[in-house]
């Protein structure tokens, strides 16, 4: 009895911080699916009765929707995809192979990782448009790849030290060539990292604004999500509830990608998949 | 981000280099004394396998050359020439020598845009690491279900884009029907009765405070509370055994193991304080009146909107150096911490 009442303090403290974590995304999610009197209630609705399917379809119909999410899909998809394939070659060689250069290299990936990016802005414009590479989009997938990919690197990297090469070495007496010892083996193994490294890859992609709103200018077509919702109040204007449906459907990817993986992610690293 | 995975490879460093010449004999019955380097499947291809590391990374070396290191050294190009629209177009910038640092630096407005992103940071920062160190404490004292419960809204405020809680924000404080307003007018402060935020410096700053510190708590809370849970609990029940009160435990076993993480942990929230830009782009664009115009916005400002890319770039400069300092810091620490790269 004691206990608990002492416990009291701590508990309230964890709930406030709970309340103060969710309720935004809550009052998006609830704004988006609210009819819109209810919105403009003097007093806000904290429980709807109703609830209506209106501002996402007005979200939906809004001109460009569709091909501004076909861009950044294809943009993360293309950043996240190449970063793990060229992540996956340095990582083995930092963490399997033993060469000179090795802690060089090792340095300039960890420095290259908090490059401060946004100071980058004005020269990778000019180059941009020097090369032609303007309101492109294979330019942002470039750009987000070398955004993502040192920490990719230094990601895959400590879960293949933590993967003992005694296994590849087993597969290896056992006639296996060394290549075919690591993708029947190691990478299996590595599937939680992978996983994991581009989930993260593609939070960072498709939350990317500062280069993507300094690179496509004219072509307002190749804009992606982010660029388009910032813009929100000259799309909807004060509409919130096509605002939030909009924001919604751009935080959807990311929160089901998380969920799915993070409890993937969670048990390969912490069942220790090399017991078994 | 890298903590939970980094101790095992630490550990797995001299395993490796033990273990390296054992497997020498295995591929070939070749009597002769085997490099260091073990190339395995050497023999089957035409590229000898001590080539093979610098081939894998050939990839990454090229990348960063040219999107990271180039881009660089074309800032710092760009702040020494005149650049401007006309340069832009027509190519040919000619060299100004310093002329762009002197320029920027006798301008009052930078060292005012300085002062403030300096301050921005500060007070960001010591919020997110205050509250996220107390959330990190709060997570290790709570009971199962509760810390669950914990825990998943953090994950959750830490997955939510970074976009969409912006644009989320600015509807909680938006003036009309906006939910905060409400919320201070009910609680007797009726001044902020339709009380417009982003219209007042001041008040447009701590919008965009509470967003960023709303959007990197869960990060450090997360992981000091992971970088707490990898501690054997017994080491805390031996202390209290012995003796030791709540604080004593806190200064003399949860501070020092805190401190290497803390210490990344505190470089990594600068710096992305310090950058941040889609925040304030897109709440404020730095307004009004440039109450919150920090460096990367200031840059980007100059710029854009008055083309003076050679300004930019000088600006950016500066922002960048500024920012070495405190990597300087962040590579101390994260060397004492992993003595083998």
């Amino acid at each position: 009895m004691s206990g608990s009442l002492r416990r009291l303090p701590l508990n309230a403290g964890a709930l406030v911080v709970f309340v103060l974590c969710v309720f935004p995304v809550y009052w998006m999610v609830l704004t988006a699916f609210k009819p819109t009197p209810d919105i403009q209630a003097e007093t806000p609705v904290f429980l709807p009765t109703s609830l209506t399917l209106e501002h996402f379809s007005a979200a939906v119909k809004a001109d460009g929707f569709w091909s501004f999410w076909r861009n950044s899909l294809l943009v993360t998809a293309g950043c996240v995809l190449l970063a793990l394939a060229v992540a996956l070659g340095s990582a083995f060689a930092v963490a399997r192979l033993r060469w000179k250069g090795r802690r060089g290299f090792v340095l300039m990936v960890f420095i290259a990782q908090v490059a401060p990016w946004e100071a980058l802005l004005i020269p990778m414009y000019v180059i941009a448009r020097d090369t032609d590479m303007l309101d492109r989009l294979p330019t942002l997938t470039l750009v987000y790849f070398m955004i993502t990919l040192p920490f990719t690197i230094v990601t895959l990297r400590s879960f293949l030290t933590a993967i003992p090469r005694e296994l590849e070495e087993a597969a290896q007496v056992d006639g296996c060539t060394r290549a075919a010892a690591f993708r029947r083996v190691t990478l299996p193994l590595l599937a939680p990292g992978l996983l994991a490294t581009s989930l993260f890859g593609f939070i960072t992609a498709w939350n990317e604004f500062a280069f993507a709103n300094m690179l496509i200018i004219k072509n307002q077509d190749d804009r992606t999500l982010p660029v388009w919702l910032s813009s929100f109040s000259n799309v909807f204007g004060t509409d919130w509830g096509a605002t939030m449906a909009a924001s919604t459907l751009f935080a959807l990817p990311v929160l089901i990608l998380f969920l799915v993986l993070q409890r993937r992610v969670a048990a390969g690293l912490a069942g220790g998949a090399v017991k078994g | 981000m890298t903590r939970p995975a980094a101790r095992p490879g630490t550990a797995a460093g001299p395993v490796a280099t033990a273990t390296a010449p054992a497997s020498g004999p295995a591929p070939g019955p070749t009597p002769a004394p085997a490099p260091a380097p073990v190339p395995p499947a050497g023999r089957r291809r035409a590229v000898p396998g001590a080539l093979w590391p610098y081939l894998l990374v050939a990839p990454t070396v090229v990348g960063i050359a040219f999107l990271l290191a180039y881009p660089l050294v074309r800032n710092l190009l760009i702040s020494l020439q005149h650049y401007g629209m006309a340069e832009l177009i027509r190519g040919g910038a000619d060299f100004a020598g310093l002329d762009n640092y002197r320029e920027i630096l006798r301008d009052g407005e930078f060292w005012q845009v300085t002062r403030r992103t300096l301050g921005w940071t500060a007070i960001n920062v010591v919020l997110i690491m205050v509250i996220g160190t107390g959330v990190a404490l709060m997570l290790q004292r709570l009971g199962k279900r509760m810390r669950t419960l914990v825990l998943s809204g953090l994950v959750l405020a830490w997955a939510s884009p970074v976009i969409a809680t912006t644009t989320v924000f600015q509807w909680l404080f938006s003036s009309r029907l906006g939910v905060v307003n409400w919320l201070l007018a009910r609680l007797g402060f009726d001044s902020f009765q339709d009380y417009s935020w982003l219209a007042h410096g001041p008040a447009a700053f701590t919008v965009l405070v509470l967003l960023v510190v709303w959007q990197s708590v869960p990060f450090v809370a997360i992981t000091l509370h992971s970088a707490l849970t990898t501690v054997p609990t017994e080491l805390f029940e031996s202390a209290r055994i012995d003796g030791a009160g709540g604080g004593r435990v806190f200064r003399s076993i949860t501070l020092p193991l805190l401190r290497p993480v803390f210490g990344l942990l505190l470089c990594l929230e600068v710096i992305w304080v310090f950058r941040c830009f889609a925040q304030i782009w897109a709440v404020t664009g730095g307004g009004p009146g440039g109450a919150t115009t920090t460096l990367p916005v200031y840059s980007y400002q100059v710029a854009r909107s008055l083309h003076r890319y050679d300004l930019g770039a000088a600006a950016a400069t500066l922002t960048v150096l500024i920012l070495i300092a405190v990597l300087v810091l962040y590579f101390r620490q994260m060397f004492r911490q992993e003595a083998e790269l």
